[in-house]
């Protein structure tokens, strides 16, 4: 499975990383080579196997529907690279 | 009273008990030490402040005769550990200045048993990699050198830090993170201990996630005792971890006799790879040869799906990486790029990914990306899963079949010098993982122990795979091969 340019462009855009255009093609030859790596796995029979969601046997503890934390709007917003007013603050979403 | 930078934390636990010495002096003795090495770039944070204030603490807690194991005993910490009011930036600079207002339960633990915190400790960006070249801050420089060579090695990765700090005595022992390898692969090029719990024995909580099904924190250490005593410290259920394991700590210290009479070792014939060199042929045998000389049965043993562990995991750990790693956008913490006018909130998503990620963790997001995303999904990340399921069914079988833990060599090499890997194509950097990566996907417990050096004198491993739970037991078995071995090499003091 080769990577082409328009690919490499889409991955890039779904990660949320801006890659230049003069890059696209480095990005889409080292994705390809990554990939065909994986290819080994084709050759595995996996019929009937069901997928790993969780490598330990267990049930997931469960507790009382309640509230038992909260009240920390300082800390939370204290690593924020901008923040007002109580809010964490971003470029204008909505036009 | 000897040089005390060399100490093991037995041996300072038991002379701190009596008198001999103070958690101040030998924190002081580590302050001075780390200063003195900054050329090795194993820490990316000091805190002598902290480390003073903690050792006058736990320095009373002994003369209160109200001292657990870990109490005075100085350490570093992975950068991947959150640690409130310290900067943890998982040597990333998308978490430039990132000061945490909680602590990690392992740490939050180990200070509550005593335990003295030297600084942050550097790693690989985000814990991926295998040399420590990855990391925001520059690569660690190993203490170790080839015989009549400067040139400058990796301690390897991804907690290469933690590894070079404690070869270097600059900290009695380190937590360090394990995903494919980190821990052990680092252990086994420094010439220390290092051990992966089973998935779920210690808790994930307030370490910055890699990979959250395969990620586990353990503890790198001079010897095998000192592992089971900081193990000890470091385990436990956590309700803020899901995948904590509610079970009981045992006291692995107590279970390290020596005594492995009648053990089912198993030798997996798919590890001996084509191309490995004699001297880790030669290695692994020895080991064979020890654990048999002290009353273990050496069995032959398969897992024939190990040839797919490593493909199974670069698809796997990018898939995760890239969710888990979805959180660095530039709005809650850590660096935010400057926009150019018109553009908005896409932008600076994209922008603050780019300039805030490194090239390898840029490569497995999008990695990631690709492999979960419409049409993908089935063919390489379900098949992985799959497959996942396969190879600790590997596992399952052999130990089914009375095996008690398997051995294998550490890593395929000694350590590589730095920048030697620059222009290799990134599957090579990946192979350093195909011993430890089957232990992750099978979650099960690892211990990589140094056994040996090879033609240039730099320190070689073995690895041990434990049963599920079984750590004590896989401990047990890795004291007695340490003993058999004796390895005592430290690197020659050139920094």
């Amino acid at each position: 499975m080769s990577i082409d340019k328009d690919t490499a462009r889409r991955v890039a855009h779904l990660a949320r990383i801006r890659v230049e255009e003069d890059q696209l093609d480095n990005l889409a030859s080292e994705l390809s080579g990554i990939l065909g790596f994986m290819e080994q796995l084709a050759e595995v029979d996996v019929d009937g196997v069901e997928p790993m969601t969780s490598v330990t046997p267990m049930a997931l503890k469960r507790r009382d529907d309640v509230v038992t934390d909260g009240d920390k709007q300082e800390q939370i917003l204290k690593n924020a690279p901008d923040a007002r007013e109580g809010f964490f603050a971003v470029p204008k979403v909505v036009e | 009273m000897g040089d005390i930078s060399k100490l093991t934390i037995a041996d300072a636990r038991d002379k701190m008990r009596a008198g001999d010495v103070t958690s101040t002096e030998l924190t002081q003795h580590f302050i001075d030490a780390i200063d003195a090495a900054d050329t090795l770039n194993a820490y990316c944070a000091k805190t002598p402040e902290i480390a003073l204030e903690q050792a006058a603490a736990a320095d009373k807690r002994i003369a209160a005769g109200d001292a657990p194991d870990m109490c005075g005993i100085p350490l570093g910490i992975k950068d991947l550990f959150c640690t409130k009011g310290v900067a943890s930036q998982a040597a990333s600079n998308i978490l430039s200045g990132f000061k945490p207002e909680y602590e990690s339960t392992i740490t939050t633990q180990l200070w509550n048993s005593g335990a003295v915190m030297l600084g942050k400790l550097n790693m690989d960006e985000f814990a991926m990699g295998s040399s420590n070249e990855t990391s925001a801050y520059g690569p660690v420089t190993s203490p170790w050198r080839r015989d009549g060579s400067d040139a400058a090695l990796t301690p390897g990765g991804s907690s290469g830090g933690s590894a070079a700090a404690v070869a270097a005595d600059l900290c009695m022992a380190a937590t360090g993170t394990d995903t494919g390898g980190s821990i052990r692969q680092p252990a086994a090029f420094t010439g220390i201990v290092g051990v992966k719990p089973t998935y779920g024995r210690c808790s994930r909580w307030g370490v910055v996630a890699f990979a959250s099904s395969l990620d586990q924190a353990g503890p790198m250490t001079k010897t095998v005792r000192d592992s089971a005593i900081m193990l000890e410290a470091m385990c436990g259920h956590d309700p803020k971890d899901s995948t904590s394991a509610d079970l009981a700590v045992p006291n692995f210290e107590a279970m390290l006799t020596g005594d492995i009479k009648g053990k089912k070792i198993g030798i997996p014939k798919e590890y001996r790879l084509d191309g490995m060199p004699d001297e880790i042929e030669k290695l692994w045998a020895e080991g064979a040869e020890m654990l048999k000389a002290a009353g273990a049965e050496i069995v032959d043993v398969s897992l024939p799906h190990t040839k797919y562990a490593l493909p199974a995991y670069y698809v796997l750990a990018p898939a995760e990486a890239s969710s888990n790693l979805a959180r660095y956008d530039g709005v809650r913490y850590g660096h935010r790029a400057t926009l150019e006018s018109g553009e908005g909130i896409d932008d600076m998503y994209m922008r603050t990914r780019a300039e805030g990620f490194g090239a390898e963790v840029q490569r497995r997001v999008m990695i990631g990306a690709y492999v979960l995303s419409a049409g993908f999904y089935d063919a390489y990340y379900r098949k992985a899963q799959r497959v996942r399921t396969l190879i600790k069914k590997d596992f399952d079988d052999v130990f089914a079949a009375g095996v008690d833990a398997i051995l294998t060599p550490a890593t395929p090499s000694a350590a590589f010098g730095l920048g030697e890997m620059a222009d290799a194509d990134p599957i090579k950097m990946y192979l350093n993982d195909v011993f430890t990566v089957t232990v992750n996907l099978a979650g099960l417990p690892g211990v990589a122990v140094p056994t040996g050096l090879d033609s240039q004198n730099l320190p070689l491993g073995l690895q041990l795979i434990g049963r599920p739970w079984e750590e004590g037991d896989m401990l047990n078995i890795a004291y007695q091969l340490e003993q058999s071995a004796g390895f005592s090499s430290k690197p020659q003091k050139w920094w």
